[in-house]
């Protein structure tokens, strides 16, 4: 993985309360065997209207959301399913944080294991950014603030080892196959 | 003073949580099925690695396999699409390449992954258990610590059968009273989710406690830690007892004899200490609760059968737009709306005892002619029980169809879906938008209240149908 330090882009705003992985990616893409390509299917039942052309009213359609790397949702974003197609999705359409007021707990922790940084803000500050959509914010990763213009940082809560991973682009398997003597011992205890 | 989840925790550290880094946990059971499997697979191949424990693995074939019979792979191709097939071509490979028990589709031991690890005896009281799928809570009801988790964490147990992870907080969910007449283990839980709401267990590992829980069956009891993840929760669990001891004694891979004897004398250490300390805790009657039906898009949007549709607080969009998309209104009753499709099915509230209660229903009585009915047993064991008590007879006699196991129309991966438009009273645990086929509406509720609905043609109130 690219080790990840800070992202700034303008924000794209999806306002509404508990989107689910279902949204994100619905059901019907998961026959896939690979990580590539999902970008395409992100949101498809809100990008596209029943006869396949993009949905003009959704945001994700506008133009000026092409290149937006931060999502602005409402609260609980990502909750349901433990498909990790969801970050894939998000991630291969181009989108690397999405911040709320409350994440949910297998979604935020599958996307930090694929470098998409879920950001968990105080209600204030997640209602500012909610009606300011387009906004260019900072996501630094190093001293755990959202930087936005006119107010003071904002700190978000990332847990210390997944942010070490993130900033030196490793990711965890190799720091558990680094303890196999204490699995193979814990086993010996256990068994 | 520990609860059940510590202990359950404590005996599963392999390295302790320090501030920089979560804890490595150790895990006794990894279930894996085709969807969320490939890609961890593809990540044991890029970096030469084996299954650490390929005995403590254990795979089926069930989002994707269709529902129509078929003993052959070549059959496969004909109903399912190139993308499903390819799939569960996949996980045979994958499993026969790592070394991993597959129940595949020829298995007398196939079905939904949530129910043939206990059917199986694969699930058991202090275990800790993992699935790359978030009903994985499911196996909480043996009082197991079990998670739902991604597909990374699915290549990590499988190459070191360990995951990363911080401790969760702790919820106590107390449950005392009576269930009445035509009230089942499916509306408690979906009156506990309307209760704390779709986030209200998001950070905790829930155990479910109180006299009520006693009462309950095995069935009933995986129900209810089967939709904790629908509130949020890491996990939702019950401490064991005599039912979950009868359950699994004399199953396939329970153990046996003396060792029998000793398991069972450990498990009976695992309930908490009476004063155990939880994070949050609350308490529900459950002799107040009546049928529970969701009127919206997530399982929170709920109410009683004969209660009205909530007005919305203030400005809430997302309210507001799932009334709009299932065509319903503040102020309305579900009860009488005419239904489409109503689907027995999926790890909730497709194990024997919910298909007898919804064949209690449904026999000498006619599907309405609108409705299209389909049964879909978790397993193939269900299956050949349930036919042999005569409820496929029951079912098909009222005009209903009777399938061969899998999640079906709950995911709708495999060619059972719902129609743009069409309402669904569903036995399965997600009515969000498109979940049962894009457009489709559901209306998540008992096997009673379903089989209710199929004979009324509109969503209908069990109670006046249960003797
Ligand atoms: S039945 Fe539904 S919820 Fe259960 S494992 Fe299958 S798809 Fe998931």
């Amino acid at each position: 993985m690219e080790p990840i330090k800070s992202i700034t882009s303008k924000t794209v705003v999806i306002p509404l309360d508990d989107i689910d992985t279902d949204q994100i990616i619905p059901a019907r893409f998961l026959t896939t065997t690979t990580r590539e390509g999902l970008g395409e299917h992100l949101f498809t039942d809100w990008r596209y209207t029943k006869d396949g052309t993009p949905n003009p009213d959704f945001v994700l359609n506008a133009p000026e959301a092409q290149d937006a790397q931060i999502l602005v949702a409402g609260r609980n974003f990502g909750c349901g399913s433990s498909r990790e197609h969801a970050p894939w999705a998000l991630l291969d359409f181009g989108l690397r944080v999405a911040i709320s007021t409350e994440i949910a707990d297998i979604f935020f922790n599958n996307a930090l294991k694929n470098g998409f940084i879920p950001v968990v803000v105080d209600a204030d500050t997640h209602a500012w950014l909610l009606e300011n959509p387009g906004v260019e914010i900072t996501v630094d990763l190093e001293s755990s603030t959202v930087i936005v213009p006119g107010r003071d940082p904002v700190p978000f809560s990332v847990d210390s080892f997944a942010k070490y991973c993130l900033l030196n682009g490793l990711d965890q398997m190799g720091f558990l196959t680094q303890h196999a003597d204490d699995i193979a011992a814990f086993e010996a205890r256990a068994e | 003073m520990k609860s059940l989840f510590d202990k359950l925790w404590d005996a599963h550290v392999v390295v302790q949580q320090t501030a920089d880094k979560p804890a490595i946990l150790y895990i006794d059971l990894h279930l894996v099925h085709e969807v969320t499997s490939p890609q961890a697979f593809d990540v044991l191949r890029e970096r030469g690695l084996t299954v650490r424990r390929p005995d403590r693995t254990l795979a089926t074939m069930d989002h994707s396999i269709p529902t129509v019979p078929i003993s052959s792979l070549s059959e496969l191709d004909v109903v399912s699409e190139t993308a499903a097939a390819y799939q569960i071509r996949q996980v045979m490979k994958n499993c026969s390449d790592f070394g991993i028990e597959l129940k595949d589709f020829t298995s007398p031991d196939r079905g939904i992954v949530h129910v043939i690890g206990p059917e199986l005896g694969a699930t058991q009281p202090g275990k800790t258990i993992v699935c790359g799928d978030s009903h994985t809570s499911t196996h909480g009801a043996f009082g197991a610590l079990a998670f739902g988790i991604g597909t990374t964490e699915v290549a990590h147990v499988l190459a070191t059968q360990c995951m990363l992870q911080r401790k969760p907080k702790s919820f106590a969910i107390n449950l005392n009273g009576t269930l009445q007449r035509g009230v089942s283990a499916k509306d408690i839980v979906l009156r506990i989710i309307g209760e704390i709401g779709v986030a209200g267990g998001t950070g905790y590992a829930v155990e479910y406690r109180g006299s009520a829980i006693g009462a309950l069956s095995m069935d009933e009891r995986m129900t209810i830690c089967n939709m904790s993840i629908e509130a949020g929760a890491r996990a939702g669990m019950m401490a064991p007892d005599d039912t979950t001891f009868e359950y699994l004694a004399g199953r396939e891979m329970a153990p046996k004899g003396a060792a029998w004897d000793a398991a069972v004398a450990r498990w009976r250490e695992l309930p908490g200490d009476p004063d155990a300390a939880f994070d949050r805790e609350i308490n529900l009657d459950v002799s107040v609760m009546k049928p529970m039906v969701t009127f919206g898009t997530n399982p929170g949007m709920v109410v009683a059968i004969d209660e009205p549709i909530p007005a919305p607080s203030g400005n809430d969009k997302a309210f507001a737009k799932a009334l709009e998309y299932m065509q319903v209104e503040p102020g309305q009753r579900l009860a009488g709306t005419p239904v489409d499709v109503v689907f027995i099915g999926s790890c909730t509230n497709a194990r024997l005892s919910d298909l007898e209660a919804a064949a209690s229903i449904v026999k000498g009585r006619q599907v309405a002619d609108n409705v299209r009915m389909l049964v879909v047993p978790g397993s193939q064991r269900i299956k050949n029980e349930a036919e042999a008590m005569g409820l496929d007879d029951i079912f098909k006699a009222a005009g209903a169809e009777w399938r061969e196991p899998g999640c079906s129309m709950c995911i709708a991966m495999n060619g059972d879906t719902v129609a743009a438009g069409r309402l669904a009273v569903s036995t399965s645990n997600r009515n969000f938008e498109g979940r049962q086929g894009s457009g489709a509406r559901t209306v998540l509720a008992s096997p009673l209240t379903a089989a209710a609905s199929a004979i009324s043609g509109t969503v209908a109130d069990p109670r006046q149908l249960v003797d």
